[in-house]
């Protein structure tokens, strides 16, 4: 296997009797997007920030392309480009001048232009920072982490505060980015944007990994239930609460049935991943049809309760991340 | 995006010339700034000179043979207004640039590129004292132009005491930016400074007036110091050993004091 472009190990980081990062250990792959998820206070920017050596860890080691950057800070900082959880220019410059003196600092950096173009800034580029929006501050800054053509490039929260439609719009760029060789260290607390994005990912939670892997693998390795919501009219309600009721006791692959709190109506019915199955022919035969069915996608955040015990609970993380697609 | 740029160690100093001319010209848009820096001591010169009755009119009632016979009051204000401009970019300006970019976390941003975090630092000490080199030569030409004041009888005297009055408020300036949390709390400690400074420099008593009191007080201040100093080199024979030694102390006191206790986050 090809070298790790990031190493960390055993990484430990505390301030005073608050200990910020017990034990972090990860590993990130060359032309990967490598997430870092956790809830608020996890402890991600001070892993990214002992990382890109603006803190002294207090154990472990970091490594970026091979260089200890906490023995020596100045060594990857040509080759790593970091964009911090806050914006930080002054008022008044402007986007061309901001991304002209950023470039000046580099020994090979890309071209302004190129990528003005790229994070769609190119209407902006005589506007102060200070007048921007939102999302095109944002877009500078992801612009001014990748000016110095880096190898790596850290994501700090990189759409948090973003409506959703530039949170999405920021993403396509993410992966626009990454299809350009930069591999990328992005640290978010939005599950669905991890989901979306990372390759692969560790969970953190108080300073540890709790769970690290794909995606996909990380879902799947969840137990094997699914379950299957279905609502019926008033009417129709009981006889299709007994018809289902019927084949929980009947069926081998249905397990329960239950009437979750909620939409009026609704029976969500558990069982193996072939529950849709049984339950269709099931109505079909009574000729009980309901309103609407829908299958219980799992998530991170089924991941994430089923490591801490505890749900992820985010203020600004959207309502239904947890429900799936209606089908 | 290139694979095969291999790890270098960077120059620490690359781009300090982009950065520099950058800075000056983000800077010179906020107009307040090169306004208090340049402008506002030689408004104050005007002011006094033409709004207060009397400044204009050589004073006669100085025995004879006093230095002070002859010259109008404007002329001895002279040295005062050229002591505020020593201070007051060193001291209202670059300390609340400084403590903004902290605040905001400029200096943060900058210490994760190649660019030391000191070049931003460095290219505000440069743009200020030059600030304060333009303000110091408008207040000289208006003074010449505007109320015909003598040249220095010790230029060197004059010339050493702006040189050390500078660098001894540069250096107060910069432990203001080093340890100034936020922009309010380092304009709240500059003002704090300066207004006394102001006093004690002469702003409401100029040169031969001001209370023996507050001079005696005032020469142990820098700015104080750098007032009396210039008041010495430019109308009168001595030389200014105590003011000129005590604009020295300050400065090698306060720039390690400073470099040490400079925080960048």
């Amino acid at each position: 296997m090809t070298q790790p472009v990031v190493e960390v190990t055993n990484l430990r980081k505390t301030y005073g009797p608050k200990v910020a990062v017990d034990d972090v250990t990860f590993a990130v792959r060359p032309g990967e997007i490598f997430g870092i998820l956790g809830p608020n206070g996890a402890g991600k920017t001070t892993t990214v920030e002992t990382l890109a050596g603006l803190r002294r860890a207090d154990g472990g080691t970091v490594r970026v392309l091979g260089r200890d950057t906490q023995r020596d800070p100045a060594a990857v900082k040509d080759l790593l480009g970091v964009q911090l959880q806050e914006a930080a220019l002054h008022d008044k410059i402007t986007v061309g001048e901001a991304l002209r003196l950023f470039a000046g600092f580099y020994p090979n950096p890309a071209d302004p232009d190129e990528l003005l173009a790229l994070l769609d800034l190119t209407e902006h580029v005589d506007k102060q920072f200070g007048r921007l929006s939102g999302g095109q501050k944002q877009r500078l800054s992801i612009a001014l982490a990748l000016i110095g053509n880096p190898e790596v490039a850290i994501l700090d929260e990189l759409t948090t505060g973003l409506d959703p439609q530039a949170r999405r719009s920021t993403w396509d760029l993410v992966e626009r980015v990454r299809d350009t060789g930069v591999t990328i260290l992005l640290v978010t607390h939005f599950m669905e944007e991890a989901e979306r994005l990372c390759d692969r990912l560790v969970v953190i939670d108080a300073g540890r990994v709790v769970a690290d892997g794909t995606p996909s693998g990380l879902i799947a390795d969840l137990d094997t239930d699914r379950t299957v919501v279905v609502r019926f009219t008033d009417d129709a309600h009981e006889p299709a609460r007994a018809v289902l009721d019927r084949l929980a006791a009947e069926h081998p692959d249905v397990t329960g049935v239950a009437e979750p709190n909620g939409v009026p109506g609704e029976i969500a019915v558990t069982g193996t991943p072939r529950v849709l199955f049984a339950v269709v022919p099931a109505l079909a035969a009574a000729d009980l049809v309901p309103d609407d069915v829908r299958t219980v996608t799992r998530t991170l955040e089924d991941v994430f309760l089923a490591v801490t015990g505890r749900t992820y609970d985010q203020d600004d993380e959207p309502a239904h991340a947890a429900e799936g697609d209606r089908s | 995006m290139t694979a095969i740029a291999p790890a270098r160690p960077s120059a620490g100093w690359r781009g300090f010339g982009r950065l520099l001319t950058t800075e000056a010209k983000v800077w010179l848009r906020d107009y307040a700034s090169p306004f208090f820096g340049i402008v506002f001591p030689t408004i104050i010169l005007l002011g006094v000179g033409y709004f207060i009755p009397g400044m204009r009119d050589p004073i006669l009632d100085a025995p004879s043979d006093s230095v002070w016979y002859g010259l109008t009051p404007i002329a001895t204000f002279l040295p005062t207004v050229l002591a505020m401009a020593i201070g007051t970019a060193a001291l209202t300006v670059m300390p609340v640039t400084v403590a903004t970019y902290r605040e905001k976390g400029v200096l943060r941003r900058l210490s994760t590129t190649p660019m030391r975090p000191q070049g931003i630092v460095a290219s505000h000490l440069i743009i200020n004292i030059v600030t304060t080199l333009v303000g110091i030569a408008l207040a000289l030409v208006v003074a010449q132009v505007a109320f015909g004041v003598p040249v220095p009888t010790q230029l060197g005297v004059v010339v050493l005491a702006a040189a050390l009055g500078l660098c001894a408020m540069f250096a107060l300036g910069m432990l203001v930016a080093a340890v100034a949390p936020r922009a309010s709390a380092a304009n709240a400690i500059a003002m704090s400074i300066y207004f006394p400074m102001l006093l004690v420099a002469g702003l409401w008593t100029p040169g031969p007036i001001m209370p023996e009191l507050l001079r005696q007080i005032g020469q142990f201040t820098p700015l104080g110091a750098a007032a009396q100093a210039l008041t010495e080199g430019w109308f009168e024979s001595g030389f200014p050993t105590l003011q000129l030694v005590v604009m020295a102390v300050y400065t090698v006191v306060l720039v390690p004091l400073a470099v040490r206790l400079f925080r960048w986050t």
